[in-house]
């Protein structure tokens, strides 16, 4: 294996790391392929600091004397300090990090195509110590997906057109299409959709029968090239004699520019029952220069609370939260409350789109908001749907490498998500240290679920083969336990969030993790759950005496009456 | 009643904040102590109510084709917009209300009308709950190193003083004197916590008279004497809690700061907090924004830093903070003052203390607690909050600043206070509403002498008889959070200050969690205090059951053991033959019924204040008196039009016209 070759020292000695709101730890270094770890000698006080190198988003050293100081800026937003005594020592071990980092991310070096660097991470060498109960590479089916929907409605049919990834490289090979639209229909429409990505069934929404579908942008041109199995896709799901809505992630402005370069939309000439909304939304390096300046906001140090609030608001963080949010309680309400079909798209349809189209479930749909619901959620409108996690997760907030197509469209849902939750804190099933195990594992992992850009890619480097899924480990009920709300009581509504600035908030629990002890909130969680396993118990030690009673009362008149 | 030009008006119109095509048509009436606005809609009839006390201004905007616009801004930060069809109406509504809104004699105000129907020996009772005598005993003193004084027995001293005041050991009468005519509004230092664990205490005082060059060895004794009440340490700090340049502007009008060479051992300290005016207008800047039509991310949060208000809030803490730690950890006395040491002295003292005392983060010590810094030591509520029509520019919200001190404590400390949120909202509103005797005035002397005692209720009385409604259910007495001092994050702790939606835009339901964990846990404690008694009557059955079976088999009479069956079952009826509907209780809380079986989207269970209303005034602009509860909050409806509104603002209006 090559990575022995990458790491000139793989052992310090009496290295002393520093983290905020824990006292300093001195222990042995060390470095292997994957991680870098930290073991602390003392008895009383054992800890261990396990960092993957796939984990580090930027390194800075420093030196005082001999003794060499290195920084290291995590993609989960943590900062770490590591005093290293010996200077050659220190420059060989940072120098290996940032070999064993890069290597990490080469894929984002080399051209996409070689995936060879891919297969270098830590998910293909990882093993659980846990046992798979239930492998998560089969948890989520679009087969199984498609059954429970064939139960509410028969207008739907899965094709495999898709099958060999030819008509679409990044849909999976099973999408779910109107029943009357044959697989030649959606060959033509695929032409006309950029990247191939025809409309295709995102959420059946059961209390009205109205859909919502995603796709990319069409291809009209300046000359106006029309598609009619394109309408005719998408006029299918219309009921008769109603309009449905298309949801044009971009303003009207950036829609026509897209027409110079082959894209464009929908005209109403050629789309006459179709009403179309432009609703703005952020994408590319605009979001991740926002999360940039939100993080680099977090932790500054000064004392000014002007420049804490200046910074949060020039950061627009929030701003995109509030413009996502929108668009998807737009979405959800034109199918709850108009009535409507609705189609969504932006230019790629792999990123805004995907947003809006899973935070409107969420919103829409109770199942959603269950572990298990959600899970499928991510699978289906993120993984399958085919959003670039590889591209979009290779750099976090830290970063001094050149952007190329970085941008934290996951972690923005992850965030919305979490303000819905916050407003709603009993109707999730989840916590939110569930969306925070998720924002981690897209952008570092051992298990392969995050792994490559599409189903395609996912295909070609066996991942269900050769690495683990994440959701193996996730649903396994010890691990579970950690992520379940205690507050959480069943509800079939739908949930409204507010979108008034007032209403949303910094999200604490990613942001501010590392700049403040969270020891009282943790404690209040904590408290929160004993109150609620004591009820339950109580609740379970009455019934079974309820039970006992009613026997013996039983028992007690059948022995009266003999 | 001779101000009002016109007792009702009909066919006005309420206009709804967030959705302005919305309103609702009805009836306004003017009465003696409230305006009332009655909607038409028969079934509900639901009612508006405010009081005239909780008005802070009123806006005549010019008339329209609909009809003559009145803007109400409440002091609780509600805002009510109505439409009265005929101009001279609105007119003499306006006019009607500037008048009742601005009483001239405390007589007019609420609480002297106010009867919650309790007899003579109750309303005695209620003003006795709180007892600063109880309260100085439970701290320790008086003890060797600090006694009471009576040389304000008839506020000879000081006006704005109580009578009793606790004074060092060694500070005799002349020394008293001496001391509080080199201060400000002759406000001596004087006993405001005293740690008894090591000694350490603060004080509070005003400014002293120094100008440029004046000592007074009185005051200087005075000082020495705080030190020597406290043998652990050599020195007393000194806080001023004014920024410099206003301290130092003072010397010119011949008062100012203490000199550090005057006096022996004290360590001198500024903690910049700005004055009443500075926090008057950051309000009124923060109340602008959240006034603000759909305002962007970007304006809202522009607004909030223009406003300077969570700057402002923070310094308060800040102050707080040092006090506290001067006093717990390195168990160093502290004297602080500001100007005339009853505004911002009032805010550090009291955010101090609670840092420092557990006591202070129940219920009651909470109440102790205002009414030790507060309302003894003469904050002039009547000025400050504007009870009387006076001058505008004594008007300041000091004491908001103090309890959303606590709310942003709350946030850090989620296990460590007793109460809630609601009771913070509710003692805002009733410093302003005037319904309670507590707060009139502008000192002990003039309460007395208007005998509030005898002429009023206590609000204190009124939260604690509801104080179910008040609890905190994270908080447990023996969590490590409950004990000793609460060291808040200083630095970088920017971000965790941050805007109180829950107070400020209260009334803009549709902003807030939609669904309350503090309600929810709430009932799932009283839940589970049922299951609990359950239990023991279940057990209690299954130990006399067994013992009937074996009395049985001993062929002992049937009809005797039926007897003590029955017997027990009897006394519990209630829970023992309601196990069915129990167990659909469990399924289902009580306090998600509002909501449910309505129509599918007011998915908003548990809004904070449908739950509990043991206040209607407060959670429903409803009377107590009036005996009619406002349907607003319980009704499905307040809640349901929420949904289409926040999306439905930037979709059917915004969105669906741009297309």
């Amino acid at each position: 294996m090559e990575f022995a070759e990458l790491i000139k020292t793989p052992r310090a000695d009496n290295v002393v790391l520093h983290r905020p709101f824990y006292p300093a730890v001195e222990g042995t270094l060390c470095l292997t392929g994957h991680h870098l770890i930290l073991s602390s000698r003392r008895q009383d006080n054992s800890e261990e600091l396990w960092l993957l190198h796939s984990n580090i988003d930027s390194i800075e050293k420093r030196f005082v004397g001999s003794l060499g100081t290195i920084i290291i800026k995590c993609k989960d937003l943590r900062i770490i300090q590591l005093d290293i005594p010996g200077m050659e020592e220190c420059l060989n071990i940072a120098s290996s990090i940032e070999e064993q980092h890069c290597m990490g991310n080469t894929h984002r070096k080399q051209a996409l195509s070689t995936l060879d660097s891919v297969t270098l991470m830590y998910p293909f060498f990882y093993r659980p110590m846990f046992e798979v109960v239930e492998d998560g590479w089969h948890s989520f089916l679009p087969e199984r997906e498609f059954e429970l929907l064939s139960s509410v409605t028969n207008e739907w049919r899965l094709s495999y057109v898709n099958k060999e990834f030819s008509v679409c490289p990044s849909y999976p090979p099973a999408v779910t299409v109107p029943k009357s639209i044959d697989d030649e229909a959606l060959r033509r429409v695929a032409t006309f959709r950029h990247g191939g990505r025809f409309p295709v069934l995102s959420y059946y929404h059961k209390k009205n029968g109205m859909v919502m579908m995603r796709s990319s942008q069409p291809l009209t041109g300046t000359n106006g090239r029309r598609c009619k199995e394109d309408s005719a896709l998408i006029n299918a799901t219309l009921r008769a004699g109603k309009r449905g809505y298309i949801i044009d992630t971009r303003s009207l402005n950036v829609a026509q520019q897209a027409r110079a370069k082959g894209g464009g939309f929908e005209q109403e000439v050629q789309y006459p029952q179709w009403r179309r909304i432009h609703k703005s939304v952020e994408r590319y390096n605009i979001l991740q220069e926002s999360l940039i300046k939100l993080v680099e906001a977090c932790n500054d140090q000064s004392h000014n609370m002007d420049r804490w609030l200046s910074k949060l608001e020039a950061s627009n963080w929030l701003t995109h939260i509030k413009e996502i949010l929108t668009a998807a309680c737009l979405a959800a309400q034109c199918i709850d409350r108009e009535g409507a079909s609705v189609l969504v798209h932006g230019t790629e349809g792999t990123d805004s789109t995907l947003q809006i189209t899973s935070l409107a479930q969420i919103i829409l749909d109770p199942r959603c908001r269950t572990i298990r619901g959600f899970e499928a959620l991510i699978e289906r409108e993120w993984l399958q749907a085919g959003h670039p996690f590889q591209q979009r997760c290779a750099q976090s907030a830290y970063s001094n490498s050149k952007q190329k197509w970085e941008s934290p469209v996951f972690f923005l849902f992850l965030d919305c998500v979490w303000q819905t939750l916050r407003q709603f804190p009993c109707s999730f099933e989840f916590n939110g240290h569930f969306l925070i195990m998720l924002f981690e594992n897209a952008y570092a992992s051992q298990f392969g679920t995050f792994l490559g850009n599409n189903e395609s890619e996912r295909c070609k480097l066996k991942l269900p083969q050769k690495t683990m899924s994440l959701w193996s480990w996730v649903n396994q009920p010890y691990e579970l336990s950690k992520f379940k709300n205690p507050l959480f009581e069943a509800n079939s509504l739908v949930i409204w969030p507010s979108v008034a600035p007032q209403s949303l908030q910094l999200w604490e629990g990613v942001f501010l993790r590392w700049n403040r002890s969270s020891k009282f909130l943790d404690e209040a969680c904590e408290e929160m759950n004993n109150i609620i396993e004591y009820n339950k118990e109580l609740q379970a030690k009455v019934n079974a005496l309820r039970r006992q009673l009613a026997e013996l009362e039983t028992d007690d008149g059948m022995q009266e009456s003999s | 009643m001779e101000h009002i030009r016109m007792p009702k008006v009909e066919n006005v119109r309420l206009i709804d904040r967030i959705s302005s095509r919305k309103a609702a048509l009805g009836t306004l009436y003017l009465t003696a102590t409230h305006v009332i606005f009655v909607e038409n809609v028969s079934e509900t009839r639901k009612e508006t109510w405010i009081l005239h006390s909780q008005i802070s201004s009123i806006e005549k905007q010019a008339t329209t084709v609909t009809g003559c616009p009145l803007l109400i801004r409440c002091k609780n930060f509600q805002i009510i917009q109505l439409i009265i069809p005929q101009e001279r109406d609105c007119h003499d509504v306006y006019i009607s209300l500037i008048r009742l809104a601005r009483p001239v004699k405390y007589e007019e105000l609420y609480c002297f009308s106010f009867n919650p129907k309790l007899d003579k020996e109750e309303r005695e009772q209620g003003w006795k709950l709180v007892s600063l005598n109880e309260e100085y005993n439970r701290m320790g003193v008086p003890n060797n190193y600090w006694q009471i004084s009576d040389v304000n027995r008839d506020y000879q001293v000081c006006d704005s003083y109580p009578t009793e005041v606790y004074v060092p050991e060694s500070a005799t009468a002349h020394i008293i004197v001496g001391s509080s005519k080199f201060r400000s509004r002759r406000r001596f230092p004087a006993l405001s916590y005293y740690c008894k664990d090591n000694n350490a205490s603060i004080c509070r005082s005003s400014q002293p008279l120094s100008g440029f060059s004046a000592r007074c060895l009185e005051d200087e004794q005075m000082l020495q004497a705080i030190r020597k009440a406290n043998p652990g340490s050599n020195f007393i700090y000194v806080v001023d809690t004014r920024p410099k340049l206003n301290a130092m502007a003072n010397r010119a009008a011949g008062k100012g700061y203490e000199n550090e060479d005057n006096y022996s051992n004290i360590k001198f300290q500024f903690i910049g907090i700005e004055n009443i005016h500075v926090m008057r207008s950051s309000l009124q800047k923060m109340l602008e924004v959240c006034e603000l039509k759909s305002p962007s991310m970007s304006d809202f949060l522009w607004g909030l830093e223009n406003s300077g208000w969570l700057k402002h809030i923070k310094a308060i803490m800040d102050a707080g903070i040092f006090i506290a730690k001067a006093v717990a950890e390195e168990g160093v006395s502290v004297l602080v003052h500001c100007s005339d040491g009853w505004d911002r002295t009032a805010q550090v003292c009291s955010v101090a203390s609670l840092l420092l005392d557990p006591f202070y983060r129940t219920i009651k010590g909470f109440m102790v607690l205002i009414e030790k810094d507060w309302v003894s030591f003469g904050h002039k509520f009547n000025h400050r909050y504007g009870y009387l029509d006076g001058d505008p520019k004594e008007i300041s919200p000091v004491i908001d600043q103090f309890i959303e001190c606590i709310w942003q404590l709350m946030e850090q400390f989620p296990c460590a206070f007793e109460f809630n949120e609601r009771f913070l909202i509710h003692i805002q509103h009733h410093i302003y509403s005037c319904q309670f005797g507590n707060f009139l005035c502008n000192s002990q002397k003039e309460r007395r002498e208007l005998k509030i005692r005898e002429r009023t209720y206590s609000l204190w009385a009124h939260l604690w008889k509801n104080r179910a409604d008040y609890m905190n259910p994270l908080y447990r007495e023996d969590h490590s959070q409950t004990q000793g001092t609460l060291r808040p994050q200083t630095a970088p702790c920017n971000f965790l200050y941050k805007f109180w939606s829950g107070m400020y835009t209260r009334f803009e339901k549709g902003m807030h969690p939609r669904q309350s964990v503090t309600d929810y846990l709430m009932a799932v404690k009283e839940e589970t205090q049922q299951l609990e008694e359950e239990l023991e009557v279940l057990e209690q059955r299954l130990a006399d059951l067994k013992k009937v079976q074996l009395n049985n088999r001993k062929e002992n009479s049937k009809q005797q053991d039926h007897n003590t069956h029955l017997g027990l079952s009897t006394s519990n009826n209630s829970i023992a033959n309601t196990p069915q509907d129990y167990i659909n209780n469990v399924k289902s809380f009580p306090s998600r019924s509002p909501s449910q079986g309505d129509e599918e989207d007011s998915a908003l269970i548990l809004t904070q204040d449908n739950l509990k209303s043991s206040d209607p005034d407060l959670s429903a602009n409803s009377d107590q008196e009036s005996g009619v509860e406002d349907l607003s909050c319980r009704s499905p409806s307040g809640g349901c039009c929420l949904p289409s509104e926040d999306s439905g603002k930037d979709s059917d209006e915004a969105v669906f016209l741009t297309v």
